[in-house]
């Protein structure tokens, strides 16, 4: 933790959850930044993400949260700092290769594979997790149903977990707005990630799927003992579930703290609301 | 649930199974009850190679999602080396069938490492630059092919880039002549081993689909950027598609050259990728069953519509256009629906919806 | 002094791709297809004007009006019949039908004409201009097309920048929807677009027999695959980049011909373009989008 001094700029914002004490962070972003043709989009963005922490990052429209989540995702290659995932530099490698590192994300316009039913969007998820080469799956030899049984049952059953086991065969794009929201979580969650990128995932829901999310990505990190950073406009949401808030304006941190402590920061008040 | 949907799709797969078999054994009755016109018995082979080629096609444009143009060129690849195979193994093999497979294999073969060649590069643009790159790709394959002089003698095969260039013993004989193509060659190809080669590709092209391999290269098809997200490299498997594709038009290609005594590389080239892409499209975008269907009844149409004699190219223009128009035009749909509950056409091109909402 | 003599005529064939480029690209541009029955509309444009010079004695400028107005009033029709009831499903679906339409065209004119090569006379009586004592020939057809090619390109390039048409071309290939809901006729402006580009098919059908003058059904397919291959090159939807697509094809054809392989004139030309679409995927003077996330 040598760069913890550089990182926090408002003391004492920077807290580990007590069972992620000594362990070390799933996510450590240190100073990040990229310009777009001589525009900064972000810069000097910098954070560290305990391994069950739920972490928010909130900011008014087109501070570059989206931004962020496409620079540690591999999206976008930084200008400049690091990303580190359990200790490795993301640097140069491709999107593919960043999720099997252990970062999962959902899109703020979601990205299902809409002609696909819901069980196969997950399974697609799962990919690397059945161990069929690809003589085995186009000769469909008899290890192929084997494994693909076993995908199924652990596809279901984590569908079963967000509640979604009635739409396993329909087809993603015919499904609600909610719902594909979910799906997509639940995709994401299939890669086996150990941090889980949510882009909006309230957005759109209405106040009683919101609590019922809030309800669900605290029982996700329960249950699989993995990290989330969520981008949320709903601020009962954020404040409600989220352990650490980063709030970022302009591509630049401005305050990091506890749900408290955000609420009741002049900067991110006049961030939100302008100067008075 | 779940249980319904796997049987409904093996349902459907055997389906097509049974389609073919009950035809190739109906084609073969008749054929042998000598109740076939030879114009129809010439025609059963190439329609198996127009099956296989529609087929493969549609793993790449259907279910890959990618304009290929160049699909005859593959074909052309898999033709040429069969018939040198076949040629120069003709004193070993002796045995007309084996030497057929042998043929066909290392047709394929050879057919997918140019597909592989090809797609490394080309793969990674995407769309219509795509499409205007493998055209251009067939084209070259045509060139090379179309200036090839193969000939044979007591000291083995002998390769030049012209005619001149081909030295020989007094004993040789060419096997490929440049642009006058194969001339002289043994006509081993079988009805039988043509439907054996339909199944093959069924097989393949249907498990791949409907496995872990297959519902990847369908989400890179239908979001490419969530594919990336989920860990999926989208380049490895659309080179899978591709070269897999590429395998089954050589050997396709190869059971071609071997139907007829002389080709040429003029044979496989633009047109003839753009008729294979139009059995795929009418037929519907990755529905292999649909496949098949429009391979055969298009590929026969010209045939049928012979009495026509000057007027049947022109007719099939107009009956091209206006099917694409039928099938696909907003307007035309609505009216079919109101028509007819439109049974019969959603089964045909049952796909085709699926494709539009891309 | 022989390099500089194929230049000029690689230049010179190459302006004729380039105008058949510039309709490629328009109809890309604006309708968001490929057009590959555009290679056929050269092929009738320079039936119509042989007819016109050989059964009725026309002037052959006559006859090239004449090529022109038909070819216009013909993509006019396609768009309309083909194309229009097409608009929104998959581009692979048009392209099929654009297929047909090309089919469709070959065949017509082979019941009309007959498929037995017709000898066309080239409509340009310019003398050939002698350089160097005789040592470097251009023919009038060379000077005329490289002019017409020019005219075109800058006249073009004057509409679609100045005029209140122009403009709506534009809009319409950044975003139709837009464009439609700001009140611009989209209808009109894509059945313009076909106009002008089935308009300088004409022209390029023309200048292409007087430089090669067999004339056959099939006539305008391979310039059509060279012209689309220009197109690409220059990057699709690009004016000046169809214009320099066409023109280094035509350099690159011609000078491989001449210096490396006649048989292999084919192959090399294709594999330029691969290899610039390596290095430049959106051709050399096309627009890399990057797709959002």
């Amino acid at each position: 933790m040598k760069n913890k001094k550089t990182l926090i700029e408002v003391p004492s914002n920077t807290f580990f959850r007590e069972e992620d004490m000594g362990k070390p962070p799933v996510l450590e972003v240190r100073n990040l930044g990229i310009d777009f043709g001589g525009l900064t989009a972000v810069d000097e963005f910098s954070i560290t993400i305990g391994q069950t922490e739920i972490a928010g990052l909130i900011g008014p429209n087109g501070a570059g949260k989206t931004t962020i989540f496409n620079l540690l995702t591999g999206v976008y290659q930084p200008t400049r700092g690091c990303v580190l995932v359990k200790g490795v530099d993301i640097k140069g490698r491709s999107v593919a290769h960043v999720n099997r590192m252990g970062v999962a994300r959902t899109f703020q316009n979601i990205r299902l594979f809409t002609q696909m039913s819901a069980l196969d969007n997950v399974k697609v998820g799962m990919h690397h997790d059945i161990p069929c080469s690809f003589v085995t799956s186009m000769l469909h030899l008899p290890r192929f149903y084997k494994e693909e049984k076993k995908a199924d049952e652990k596809a279901m059953e984590l569908l079963r977990f967000m509640g979604l086991e009635k739409v396993a065969d329909m087809p993603a794009g015919s499904l609600p707005y909610g719902i594909q929201r979910r799906l997509e979580i639940v995709r994401a969650l299939a890669t086996n990630p150990s941090i889980l990128l949510l882009d909006e995932p309230a957005a759109g829901m209405n106040p009683s799927e919101t609590a019922e999310l809030m309800e669900q990505i605290r029982r996700i990190r329960d249950t699989f003992h993995i990290a989330v950073l969520l981008i949320e406009h709903d601020m009962n949401l954020v404040m409600g579930v989220c352990e650490t808030i980063a709030v970022v304006n302009y591509g630049k941190i401005i305050a990091k703290g506890t749900p408290e402590q955000i609420q009741n920061n002049p900067d991110v008040i006049e961030a939100y609301l302008g100067k008075g | 649930m779940r249980k319904n949907l796997n049987r409904k799709q093996r349902g459907g797969n055997f389906k097509v199974f049974a389609l073919v078999t009950v035809a190739f054994i109906v084609m073969q009755l008749l054929s042998s009850m000598g109740m076939l016109k030879s114009s129809v018995k010439g025609q059963l082979i190439p329609i198996c190679v127009y099956i296989v080629l529609a087929v493969s096609l549609n793993l790449v444009v259907g279910v890959s999602g990618e304009l290929s143009l160049g699909h005859a060129g593959f074909m052309g690849v898999g033709a040429f080396t069969g018939v040198v195979v076949a040629s120069s193994i003709a004193n070993v093999v002796s045995n007309d069938l084996v030497r057929l497979l042998i043929a066909m294999v290392i047709g394929g073969v050879m057919a997918g490492i140019a597909g592989g060649i090809i797609g490394i590069p080309v793969l990674r643009l995407r769309g219509d630059y795509l499409a205007i790159v493998t055209l251009a790709f067939g084209e070259i394959l045509k060139n090379i092919i179309g200036n090839l002089y193969i000939g044979k003698d007591s000291h083995g095969l002998h390769f030049a880039l012209n005619a001149s260039g081909l030295v020989m013993e007094p004993d040789g004989s060419m096997i490929l002549n440049g642009p006058m193509g194969t001339t002289g060659v043994e006509k081993i190809a079988t009805f039988g081993v043509g439907f054996a080669l339909i199944i093959v590709t069924l097989v393949v092209v249907l498990n791949l689909i409907h496995s872990k391999e297959g519902r990847a290269i369908m989400a890179i098809r239908d979001n490419r950027i969530a594919a990336e997200s989920v860990g999926l490299n989208v380049f490895s498997f659309k080179i899978k598609a591709f070269v897999v594709s590429a395998f089954l038009a050589g050997m396709a290609g190869a059971l071609y050259g071997l139907n007829y005594s002389a080709i040429t590389a003029t044979k496989f080239d633009f047109t003839t990728s753009i008729n294979i892409l139009v059995f795929v499209v009418l037929g519907g975008m990755g529905n292999i069953f649909g496949s098949v269907i429009s391979a055969t009844l298009l590929y026969m149409l010209p045939e049928m519509l012979r009495g026509l004699y000057d007027y049947r190219m022109i007719m099939y223009a107009i009956v091209l256009i206006v099917v694409m128009l039928f099938t696909w035009s907003p307007q035309a749909k609505n009216w079919v629906q109101a028509v007819s509950s439109g049974s019969v056409m959603r089964r045909v091109f049952g796909q085709k919806k699926e494709a539009e909402d891309e | 002094m022989n390099f500089l003599q194929y230049l000029i005529n690689g230049i010179s064939i190459g302006s004729v791709y380039a105008i058949i480029a510039l309709g490629y690209t328009m109809v890309y541009g604006i309708a968001n297809m490929l057009n590959f029955a555009h290679g056929d509309v050269i092929m009738i444009g320079a039936y119509m004007s042989y007819c016109a010079t050989n059964y009725l004695g026309l002037h052959p400028l006559v006859g090239l009006v004449i090529a022109m107005a038909v070819c216009t009033v013909l993509g006019i029709t396609i768009e309309a019949l083909a194309y229009r009831p097409l608009r929104g499903v998959p581009s692979l679906a048009v392209l099929i039908t654009a297929i047909g339409v090309s089919y469709f065209l070959q065949n017509a004119a082979q019941l009309i004409w007959g498929s037995a090569p017709k000898n066309y006379t080239s409509i340009v009586s310019m003398e050939p201009l002698k350089l160097f004592d005789g040592g470097l020939v251009i023919t009038g057809e060379v000077i005329i097309t490289i002019v017409a090619s020019v005219v075109i390109m800058l006249a073009l390039t004057l509409f679609t920048g100045k005029t209140k048409m122009g403009k709506a071309m534009r809009a319409v290939s950044e975003d139709r929807d837009a464009a439609q809901l700001m009140g611009i006729p989209v209808n009109r402006t894509i059945s313009t677009t076909f106009a002008i580009g089935s308009a300088l098919a004409a022209v390029a059908g023309v200048l292409l027999c007087s430089t090669v003058p067999t004339l056959m059904p099939t006539t305008g397919s391979m310039p059509g695959i060279r012209a689309f291959t220009a197109a690409v090159l220059g990057g699709i939807g690009s004016i000046p980049g169809a214009m320099l697509g066409g023109i280094l094809l035509g350099i690159i054809e011609t000078l491989s011909k001449a210096y490396i392989s006649t048989q292999f004139s084919d192959a090399i030309v294709f594999t330029v373009l691969i290899l610039v679409l390596l290095v430049k995927p959106a051709g050399l003077l096309g627009k890399t989008v990057q797709e959002k996330v």
